[in-house]
Formats: structure tokens, C-alpha cells, sequence
């Protein structure tokens, strides 16, 4: 029995002790002990594996596959009853009318052709795989560690019932179906998979059962069902015209330079992982999971949900390229990461913002997915790595911050750095992580970028120019922000959770650990993973002397910082006010001899980069784009399968 | 190896004097420009010098920090750019830089730096696309990002060497537009400025004095030269001839620029982002050209 399937059934049975255990005492040893065990699974798992020095670890699973796939059948049917139910009772058909249309023609396809499909391998284990694993066992569980402490604080501002065994049931669920999805060679088994992050998903979302909240996570399901009947029609296709449910076949059709021929499989495939990675048109469930409680956020934007989407499409990258699955992709992605990034600029509120950005770095992900190539699929996995670890970090602080000065408004984080000097610190490391040199979002972005310059496609190039603007702009002045020095204010640290603190401190060190060793990460992972992949040697999208030097970079910025930050001999003296400073270098004497306070505001351009706007244009083009390719598929699917 | 070596301490010895003695120049022919006499030429040398001397105050004890780094990283921009290495490298490592400037603005926690600052990040939100698109135009036309390897001018389908300049003239005339910009020159000397017209106080840099101001003025020396070192690529191709040629160019620039200043007044932050977005969309044109030259 290997470490995978222990790490599958080990977070489900956690979640089912959750389920039932009522007392917060018992429930956080049991979460944090269970997040340890995951963690250091995981872990063993990744040593264990590039120590044998294997390509891919292979399960066939012939004696058990018809009763797991059997089992899958009937829990997905069931779960299908659930969503018809729900639909039915909160007055939301379409979801119902997307589940009735979903399991019937699933069990119709698993009784009638899929049992006579052969599958060679149901499960797989790649260096892909691998480092998805570390990203959720570690990420994630370090994610329900503070939601221990989070909840306790939201429940005590919360007056509704008491569902935190249902939250943590749910996490841990989560966790264990990503675990499942990430291994999945059957690609009926990861459908399987899939749906259940939706539905995890649903019910995290609609957590405070308010109007708002109901809504949203409709909203949520029947964006991503619309994406799980893609994933069927995927699924149809592949198992009637190519007689397989495997993945590694349909991609070694594209690393056989053949991935024109399976593009009809492969559209589906995508867009169905497009709105799993909230790409436009269907980004509005991700804004709208906003209203669950911040752990949720941290855990569907940094190391689940969306990354099971981008998982999905760096998967197949080998049959995107120059064919038409892989022009809708990049360009899908394109779009929306110039979008996302300008609509980001119009943002205050900091959790939307985090939102806009995550769609955008998604998007940037998809592209690179789209563009298919060694170089691309290298930048396209790094985003992967840097974005979970350090958007994590992000939304874990907005949320701290949220609890400890009541407001998640980036115009309400002035005087951070007095209020919460060690908060403050941790999320200016945060966004500098996302966007800076020699951070490794940035890092990762120079490969992307390098990548789409020569995949010929000069849309790309104009989008990462304008976009990597934006991305600046919107990052820096959060970070302004944050530095503020203004004085006299009460320093209300010691009123953060230690487990909370714990967790920060833990990422921080992870997100900077990561961007010192990423070279050999590179080295020892991704590049071998690509060449095993394709079939050649790839080399990093970047030199390894500009990846030297980012490390040397970021190691002096650290070394200053620790030297001489914070120190100085000089006189401090007030500031300059225009009028008299009062002294306290908050206000100063008006011309009326009236003591008048400074306010400063920042710059939100909302003439420019106003979120409707950027949603209308997103939404319209990124539909006709999807909705182009998709007639021309179904169009070739009729042609071709007329007689059956 | 040497070789890079020697440019790069070139670099860091003669760059302030060349960009002082620039800033000299600049403010003789301003004045001339206004039928007056102007300062000695060493004077913004003496400037420095006297800033040096000033009191020794802060507002706070992070701000000098921010101003240090600040002044580091663009001595080290220029260092990676002389020593021939990749143009995004040099690109990522300014924009460190310029944020750390930004953010020592922020934290004086004073309204006119912060104003300053906000309008330097819609600045840099200006330029940004542009001086991209000047590599990938560089990367495009020569097959490679290095410095190293674009001052040795290219090799087109004709099998000759050539300076990028005519087949680049888009880029290179939309880089000229945002020059000003990186200049800090009127029209858009928005985020700080000289000149005692500037509503802003001194924008940016109000709460900056003493040592930490002069840090400031000499970053940008170096920073000058090193963009005017952008100018010099256009033009060179790895002969004496080119290397003649791209030095006339970068001071032709560099009278351009003052010659601008003087006879525009600020504009207002919209047109400084609404043009240097179109100017950059005609440079992405010159893009298409260059993927089918």
C-alpha cells in the first residue's frame, strides 16, 4: 500500500471524525495533530519518491478498479440527487437541470462503453503530481491549523448555529479529493475527484447559509457543473473515439506532435478546467466565494480548487500549442490575466483585490498551459509553487487583519505598521512575493514571459506588457500602504492567535525558503519532469545565472533588512505639513487657526480600470471565443460521429 | 570577464560624474533657453556637496533605509546593464528600485511624498509597457537579450551586421516618449520635481533632506546615464563607427529632452498614461514588424 492511497484515506477518515466531534477542545488537537500527520505523509511521500529516481510510480489496480469505479458511480449519482434536491429547494434550476443532464449520462456511458475500455494504469505519480501533493498536504494542512483558531473567533462573532464540525469535515474532504485528483490517470476516477472539490467547494461557500452567501455558492455550482459537463463531454469523447480513459494516452498523443488529432477531447478538458481556475467568462464564482469565511478563501485560492483547474491544463500542455484548443487557451487565459489585473487596480476591499489577482496569475498559468511548450510548462508550474504559498500567506493576513481591526479595506490598513508591526511585516513580504524582483512570482513570470515572446503570438506579448504594469501598480501602492510610519498608535499584536501567528511565520519562511532554493528545484524536479514529459532534454526557461543571481539578490535584500532596517542616528524630527504640525504629524493648524486632520486616500482609477467595465469586455470576448471553438468541436463531433 | 569587469567599475566611477556634468549641461542650456546665464557647470556637484554638510535629521527611522536600497539597486541596474546581461534582468532589478523609492516615500506617512509617490507608481504604470516592449524588440531583432550580445549589433537575412535603428525606429521613438517621463522632465515631471512651479512641494521627495537627498540626486546620475545607455543600443553595432554614432545620439537625446522641458508645462497625470499606452501600442506594432523581419 503505498503513502498515496494512506494520504487519501487518512484525510477522509479525519473528516469524518470532525464531522461528528462536538468539543473545540478536542476538534483542534484532532485538526492540528491530523494536519502534522498529513504534512509529514506528504513529505515521506516526495522523499520516498525522488529517491527512487523513477519517472512516474504506476498502479494498475486491476482487481479493485471495477469496485472503486462502481463505488465512484454510485456516491457521484448520489451526491447528483443532493445538488437536484438543493436546486430544487433554494429556487436554483439550473443547477438541478446541470446535475439531471450530468449523472444520467454518466452512468449511461460507465454501463454502456466505459466498462469495455481498458485502463492500463488508474493511477499515476509524476514529479507533477508530487509537488501538488506538497502544495496541498502542506499548504493546505497549514491552512486548517489556523482555521482552528479563526473559526473560534468567527463563530464568537457569528450568531447563527454552530456548523464548525460540517466546516472541518469539509477542509479535510477537500484535501483528500485533491490528494485523489492529482494521482487520477482514470480520467473517469479524477472526474470522480473533481466534482467532489465542487461540491466541497458549495457548501464552504454557503457556510453562513445568508442570502449572500446561498447565492454565491449557487453561483459557484452551476459555473462549475457547466464545467463538469464539459469535463463529461471530455470524458465521452475520448472513451468513444479514441477508446481510452487515460490521461498519460491523450497526452502522449500531444508529446507524439499528434495533438492536433485528439483536440476535440482536449477542449472540453479545458474549459472544464478553465472554470475550476476561475478563468472569464466564468471568474464571478471566485469573487463571490468571498463571502466565506477567510480560511476558505486561503484554501480554494492557493492550494486547491483553482490549482486542480491549472493542474488539469499544465496536464495536457503537451497537446495545446498552435492547434485550436491551444489558440483558445492562450488566449482565454490572456485575456483575463490583463483584465483581472487592471480590474485589481480599481479594488479596495483587500480580499477582492487578492481575488482579482488570483484570477489574473491563473490566467497567466492557462496561457502558459496554452502556449505548450518546455519553457512555458517550466514557468507554468513555478507560478504554481510560488502563487499557493504566497497567496496563502496573503488571505491568511487580511484575514488576521479583518479580526483584529475590524475591517478587510485597504484604506483601513493605515498605521499598519504601528497597529501590527509583525502583521504588517508578514504581508509586506507577502506582496512582494507576488510581484517584485527577486521574488519568485516574478521570477516565474520573466520565464512566462520569455515563453510567450517565442510562441510567435504578439497578442501575448502586449498583454504581458500592459498586464505586468498593472500588476505593479496595484501591488505597490498596497504595499505604500502598509509601510505608513505614523506614530502614536497602541501596537494590539498580542491579541492575534498564536496559532495564527504560527501559520504566517510559517509561510513567510516558506515563501522566502522557496525563492532561495528554486534553482534547484527547478534542477531536480520540474526540469526532469518536462523532459520526461516530452521526451527531451529541456533546459530552464531562465539561465541558471539570472536564477543565481535572483537568489543572490533576494539573500542581500534580506541581509540589509536585518542589518540595518529600523536603525537610525539622526535626529527624528516631524513632519512637513503645509500648515503648523500639531506635533502628532496626523494634523496640523488650518488657515482658519482650526486644527485640521491629514486624511490621504489611495488612487483606484476607477474611470480607467473600473470593474464592470473590465467584466463586460472579459466576459464578451472570452464567451465568443469559447463559444467559436466549441461549435467548431461540436460541429467535427457530429460530422464525425453521425452514425452513432 | 575582464572585459566586463572594466566596464562595470567604469561604470561605477565615471557614471555620477558623466550624469553630474549632464545635469550641468542640462541646466546651462535651460537657462540659455530663458536668455539667461545659468549656474557654473560643476554645480550640481557643489549641491551635492553641500547636502552632504546639512543637518543630520529624519522623519522616522525606516526611510533611510528605503532611500539606501534604493540607491543600491539602481547602482546595481546599471552594474548588469554595463556588464552586458540580460535587458529583463536589468528591467526587474530598476523596477526594485523604483519601489523601493515609492515605498520610502509612503513611509514618511506625510501627504506630499505620499502624493508624490502614488503619482510616481501611475509613472512607472506609464512606462512600464514601453521599456518592455524595447527588449522584446531588442530580443527579437537580435535573438537575444543579453546586452553582451546587442551592442555587437545584429546579423539580418542579408548576412551583414546592422544597428538596430532604422528597423526599430517605432520602439526607438517610443522609447524617447518615455524618456521624459524616466527623466522627470516637464510635461511630466509629475511625481517631483526642480522646479518651483511644483504644486507637490517636492513631490516624492519633501520629507528626504541632508545625505539621504543626496543619495537620492546621485541614483539619479547613474540611473540617467544607464537609460541613456538604452539610447546607445539602438544605434550600436559592434564598430567604432556605431559606438561614435550612439554617443552623438544619446547627447542629441539628452538636449532633446531639455529642449522638451522647457517648452511644455506639466500636463495632468491622464495624459501622461493615455499616451505613453498609445505611444507603447505603436511600438508593439514595430513588434510585428520585427517577428516577420
Amino acid at each position: 500500500m503505498s503513502t498515496i492511497f494512506i494520504l487519501i484515506a487518512f484525510a477522509f477518515v479525519v473528516a469524518v471524525a470532525l464531522l461528528v466531534l462536538k468539543a473545540d477542545a478536542a476538534r483542534d488537537i484532532l485538526v492540528k495533530a491530523s494536519a502534522l500527520i498529513i504534512a509529514v505523509l506528504s513529505i515521506w511521500l516526495a522523499v520516498d519518491f525522488f529517491g527512487s529516481g523513477e519517472d512516474q510510480w504506476v498502479y494498475a489496480m486491476e482487481g479493485t478498479h471495477t469496485l472503486i469505479s462502481n463505488a465512484m458511480l454510485v456516491i457521484e449519482t448520489v451526491l447528483s440527487v443532493i445538488v437536484i434536491y438543493l436546486g430544487i429547494k433554494y429556487k436554483k434550476y439550473l443547477a438541478s437541470v446541470f446535475a439531471l443532464i450530468q449523472a444520467p449520462t454518466m452512468i449511461w456511458f460507465e454501463l454502456t462503453k466505459g466498462h469495455h475500455i481498458h485502463v492500463a494504469n488508474n493511477i499515476v505519480i509524476d514529479r507533477l503530481s508530487v509537488i501538488m501533493i506538497l502544495i496541498v498536504g502542506i499548504v493546505g494542512s497549514l491552512i486548517t491549523v489556523y482555521a482552528t483558531a479563526y473559526m473560534k473567533d468567527f463563530q464568537h462573532h457569528f450568531h447563527g448555529p454552530d456548523r464548525r464540525p460540517f466546516f472541518f469535515f469539509l477542509m479535510f474532504i477537500f484535501l483528500s479529493a485533491m490528494f485523489g485528483l492529482v494521482v487520477s490517470n482514470n480520467i473517469v476516477w479524477m472526474f470522480f475527484f473533481w466534482e467532489i472539490t465542487t461540491l466541497c467547494s458549495f457548501f464552504l461557500i454557503g457556510y453562513t447559509k445568508t442570502e449572500e452567501a446561498i447565492n454565491n455558492s449557487f453561483r459557484q455550482l452551476i459555473l462549475n457543473l457547466i464545467g463538469g459537463l464539459s469535463f463529461v463531454v471530455g470524458i465521452l469523447t475520448l472513451g468513444i473515439f479514441y477508446e481510452t480513459l487515460e490521461l498519460s494516452t491523450l497526452i502522449a498523443y500531444g508529446t507524439a506532435g499528434m495533438g492536433a488529432l485528439v483536440v476535440i477531447p482536449t477542449i472540453f478538458l479545458v474549459i472544464a478546467g478553465m472554470t475550476k481556475a476561475a478563468q472569464m467568462p466564468f471568474h464571478s464564482w471566485l469573487l463571490g466565494a468571498m463571502v466565506a469565511p477567510t480560511p476558505t478563501s486561503a484554501l480554494l485560492h492557493s492550494s486547491t480548487m483553482v490549482k486542480a483547474g491549472v493542474f488539469l491544463i499544465i496536464k495536457l500542455a503537451p497537446c495545446l500549442g498552435m492547434n485550436m484548443a491551444g489558440m483558445m487557451t492562450m488566449l482565454v487565459g490572456g485575456i483575463t490575466f490583463l483584465l483581472a489585473s487592471f480590474a485589481a487596480i480599481s479594488q479596495s476591499n483587500g480580499k477582492r483585490l487578492l481575488a482579482f489577482s488570483t484570477i489574473a496569475n491563473l490566467g497567466l498559468i492557462v496561457i502558459c498551459g496554452g502556449i505548450g511548450t518546455e519553457a512555458a510548462v517550466w514557468a507554468g508550474i513555478m507560478l504554481i509553487i510560488f502563487h499557493s504559498i504566497t497567496k496563502s500567506l496573503m488571505f491568511l493576513c487580511v484575514g488576521t487583519t479583518e479580526h483584529q481591526i475590524g475591517s478587510r479595506d485597504i484604506e483601513d490598513m493605515d498605521a499598519m505598521f504601528a497597529k501590527l508591526p509583525r502583521l504588517a511585516t508578514f504581508m509586506m513580504v507577502g506582496i512582494i512575493g507576488m510581484f517584485c524582483a527577486p521574488m519568485g512570482m516574478l521570477v516565474s513570470k520573466w520565464a512566462a514571459m520569455t515563453a510567450m515572446i517565442d510562441s510567435g503570438n504578439f497578442i501575448l506579448v502586449a498583454i504581458i506588457c500592459f498586464g505586468s504594469a498593472a500588476t505593479a501598480f496595484y501591488w505597490t501602492k498596497w504595499l505604500g500602504k502598509l509601510s505608513a510610519i505614523v506614530p502614536g498608535r497602541e501596537n494590539i499584536e498580542k491579541n492575534v492567535p498564536k496559532e495564527e501567528t504560527l501559520v504566517h511565520s510559517m509561510l513567510v519562511l516558506m515563501a522566502i525558503a522557496v525563492c532561495l532554493v528554486f534553482p534547484l528545484v527547478s534542477k531536480a524536479i520540474v526540469i526532469p519532469y518536462i523532459s520526461a514529459i516530452f521526451g527531451t532534454s529541456a533546459v530552464a526557461a531562465l539561465s541558471s545565472n539570472n536564477m543565481i543571481i535572483m537568489c543572490i539578490m533576494l539573500a542581500v535584500v534580506l541581509i540589509l533588512v536585518l542589518l540595518f532596517y529600523g536603525k537610525t542616528n539622526k535626529k527624528v524630527v516631524d513632519i512637513y505639513m503645509a500648515g503648523a504640525n500639531m506635533g502628532d504629524n496626523l494634523t496640523y493648524m488650518g488657515s482658519m487657526q482650526t486644527p485640521m486632520e491629514q486624511n490621504l486616500r489611495n488612487w483606484y482609477m476607477e474611470s480607467y480600470f473600473g470593474e464592470k467595465k473590465m467584466d463586460l469586455i472579459g466576459v464578451f470576448a472570452t464567451t465568443a471565443i469559447i463559444c467559436t471553438v466549441v461549435a467548431i468541436a461540436v460541429g467535427t463531433i457530429l460530422g464525425v460521429g453521425g452514425g452513432f | 570577464m575582464i572585459k566586463m569587469i572594466i566596464a562595470v567599475l567604469a561604470y561605477l566611477i565615471l557614471a555620477p560624474v558623466v550624469g553630474g556634468v549632464l545635469a550641468g549641461l542640462d541646466r546651462i542650456i535651460s537657462a540659455r533657453m530663458q536668455r539667461k546665464v545659468g549656474p557654473p557647470l560643476f554645480q550640481p556637484f557643489y549641491d551635492v556637496l553641500k547636502l552632504m554638510e546639512k543637518e543630520r535629521i529624519t522623519v522616522n527611522n525606516a526611510m533611510d533605509f528605503y532611500v539606501g536600497c534604493f540607491f543600491l539597486f539602481v547602482i546595481v541596474t546599471g552594474c548588469f546593464f554595463f556588464a552586458g546581461m540580460d535587458l529583463l534582468l536589468v528591467i526587474f532589478t530598476l523596477t526594485l528600485a523604483s519601489v523601493f523609492l515609492i515605498v520610502a516615500a509612503f513611509s514618511t506617512g506625510s501627504a506630499y511624498p505620499q502624493l508624490g509617490a502614488e503619482r510616481e507608481l501611475l509613472q512607472m504604470m506609464a512606462y512600464e509597457p514601453m521599456v518592455l516592449i524595447t527588449a522584446v524588440g531588442f530580443y527579437l531583432f537580435n535573438g537575444s537579450f543579453n546586452v553582451s550580445s546587442i551592442v555587437n549589433g545584429s546579423v539580418l537575412a542579408d548576412g551583414n551586421v546592422h544597428m538596430a535603428f532604422p528597423y526599430m525606429i517605432g520602439i526607438f521613438v517610443g522609447f524617447l516618449y518615455i524618456l521624459t517621463i524616466k527623466f522627470r522632465k516637464s510635461p511630466f515631471d509629475l511625481s517631483m520635481s526642480h522646479h518651483a512651479h511644483q504644486e507637490l512641494v517636492a513631490g516624492l521627495k519633501t520629507e528626504f533632506s541632508g545625505k539621504t537627498l543626496a543619495l537620492v540626486e546621485i541614483a539619479h546620475w547613474y540611473e540617467n546615464v544607464f537609460l541613456l545607455g538604452f539610447v546607445f543600443l539602438f544605434f550600436a553595432n559592434g564598430t567604432i563607427l556605431g559606438y561614435v554614432i550612439g554617443i552623438v545620439a544619446c547627447l542629441i537625446t539628452y538636449f532633446f529632452e531639455t529642449f522638451i522641458d522647457n517648452n511644455f508645462a506639466r500636463m495632468k497625470w491622464n495624459v501622461a498614461i493615455n499616451t505613453a499606452w498609445v505611444v507603447a501600442l505603436i511600438g508593439m506594432v514595430n513588434i510585428i514588424v520585427l517577428y516577420y523581419l
